[in-house]
């Protein structure tokens, strides 16, 4: 069964999907981990909800309002909180259960009932097309060409920002960019595990590398090859069984982060019976 | 020969949502002078420093970094050294020491541009001259906060500044690592003709060095050192100041404010 399936157009565009896509959230993660913004991709995942719906309400690509919406958000995330005007947590609360809500409406208000609901919120890679394969391709290339250029000054802006300022670091400019990498990259991301599940990605990749590495690149290694590993792992494993993709490629990623908080504890675990 | 005017400040009041924490501020630093800043917490001393650094915008008045605006010298990233009061913000971060050594040479690399061989060692010979070469490849947090203030001084020094700003170096070294860091910022100062403002509350230790003192509680004044004089001092505290001496190290009493 395996091999007929291996063989199908949509399979391997599935596939081949859940590769890039691993590959852009895994690097990401790494730095949304190190920026404490974990919260963000959850905020700005859920907000996209909205712009999707508007995008069946309008009848446009749902893609482009959605990116729209996960962009203006997330600006406006940073924008409250450089102005002092609240926490960054209120923030993202307040936005993004406005998003969703707008979402619910919207949808309610649509009449294509026979869109694929169900499918945004929940992901459903196996049914990507060409279209969009070419832009999940795009935007990971893209994103992870930025990534490979600014790595100094990401690392350094998630260190130390006033030290970067007085370095000669563009931070505003970064910072920004990073939050429309971050909306771009839930857009495409939600193909694969939709809406409600796409911040998983964003965060536990990350999360289980630090617990497994104390060196900010071999950190993104790890984080991408651990997002790789459980989305094959999970696209294959959802097809034998007959499970939905999504929820299965996050549950193989929460496994295997409760591995790695594992490995990391054991050495104290087993040091004092090692020693006697 | 005119004297170069390393630090220029007219009229700069800094606020905070409408507390102010800097009053019109004049304040003229000629480059190579070794300037300590004292003043009671809470007075004003690391927004001074800041404002300097281009860190924080001035409500009113101007700043001017040789001759410059902050904002237009920061983007050439190698003329301030700096050490903020509190430099290690999260203590879990995934780096080693020599990596936020390395930190102080990204002004020197440019955007986009990769750490090279030359970089590394002017790091590492910039750890060694503060003592802690041996510690480079040990995370940050692991460190001592004696060993990781060593650490930021060494990235601050990285830069290659013609201006060193120090908020606090002494805080979490013991007695006779003070010494030797007070030394040692004396002779970097006098060895690479540095410009140094140095936020302090042990005078009586940097007295023997320091060129002007800088007395601030929201207001400024200044003092040529020594002697330094009682009045000066309780008029910025704004309480009576004592001295007691005993053993080797000085110490300075401060009694309560009543405000
Ligand atoms: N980010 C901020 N927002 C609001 N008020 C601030 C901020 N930073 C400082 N202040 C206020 O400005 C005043 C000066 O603060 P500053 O940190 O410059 O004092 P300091 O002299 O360095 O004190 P310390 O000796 O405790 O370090 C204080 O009253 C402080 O409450
Ligand atoms: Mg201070």
């Amino acid at each position: 069964m395996m091999i007929d399936l291996l063989s199908m157009g949509f399979f391997q565009r599935a596939l081949v999907g859940g590769v890039a896509v691993s590959a852009l959230c895994g690097s990401l993660s790494v730095f949304v981990t190190l920026r404490r913004m974990s919260f963000i991709g959850v905020g700005v995942s859920h907000s996209a909800f909205g712009g999707v719906a508007l995008g069946f309400l309008l009848g446009v690509d749902p893609l482009w309002t959605g990116v729209g919406f996960a962009v203006l958000v997330a600006v406006l995330i940073e924008w409250a909180q450089s102005k002092g005007e609240m926490e960054e947590d209120t923030a993202i609360g307040i936005f993004f259960a406005t998003s969703m809500a707008m979402g619910v409406v919207f949808v309610n208000l649509s009449k294509h009932y026979n869109v694929d609901l169900f499918g945004f919120l929940f992901g459903n890679i196996l049914a990507i097309g060409r279209r969009e394969l070419w832009e999940i391709l795009l935007v990971s290339g893209g994103v992870l060409a930025f990534i490979g250029l600014f790595y100094k000054e990401l690392v350094f802006l998630a260190f130390d920002e006033e030290m970067a300022w007085l370095s000669g670091v563009p931070v505003s400019l970064l910072r920004y960019i990073f939050l429309v990498i971050l909306a771009l990259a839930v857009i495409v991301s939600i193909h694969l595990t939709g809406v409600i599940l796409v911040s998983a990605l964003l965060v536990i990749p990350g999360a289980a590398a630090r617990n497994l590495s104390k060196d900010i690149h071999k950190m993104v290694g790890i984080s991408v090859a651990v997002a790789m590993l459980c989305t094959l792992g999970g696209l294959v494993l959802s097809a034998a069984v007959d499970f939905p993709s999504g929820a299965t490629v996050v549950l193989l990623l929460s496994v295997f982060f409760f591995l790695s908080l594992l490995a990391n504890k054991l050495p104290c675990i087993t040091r004092p019976f090692v020693k006697s | 020969m005119t004297e170069e005017i390393a630090v220029h400040l007219s009229g700069v009041t800094v606020q905070y949502n409408g507390h102010t924490a800097l009053e019109e501020i004049d304040l003229q630093i000629s480059h190579g002078a070794y300037v300590g800043i004292v003043g009671p917490n809470g007075a004003g001393k690391s927004t001074l420093l800041k404002v300097i650094l281009g860190l924080i915008r001035p409500t009113r008045g101007e700043v001017r970094v040789f001759g410059e605006n902050p904002d237009r010298l920061r983007g050439r990233g190698r003329v301030v050294g700096y050490l903020p009061q509190r430099p290690l913000t999260n203590p879990r971060f995934p780096v080693t020491a020599l990596d936020v050594v390395l930190m102080g040479r990204y002004g020197h690399m440019g955007l986009l541009r990769r750490p090279k061989a030359e970089d590394r060692e002017a790091a590492l010979a910039n750890m060694e001259r503060v003592g802690i070469a041996h510690l480079a490849e040990r995370p940050i947090g692991e460190l001592s906060g004696g060993e990781q203030q060593r650490v930021f001084i060494a990235r601050a020094l990285c830069v290659e500044p013609k201006l060193l700003a120090l908020d606090e170096p002494m805080v979490s070294l013991d007695a006779c690592a003070q010494d030797e860091l007070y030394e040692l910022i004396y002779e970097l100062k006098e060895e690479r003709n540095l410009t140094v403002l140095m936020v302090c509350h042990d005078l009586m230790a940097i007295a023997r060095h320091i060129d002007d003192v800088v007395c601030i509680n929201r207001r400024i004044h200044i003092h040529q050192p020594p002697p330094l004089g009682r009045v000066g001092l309780e008029n910025t505290f704004g309480c009576s100041v004592e001295y007691l001496f005993h053993g080797q190290i000085p110490h300075r009493v401060v009694e309560e404010h009543d405000d």
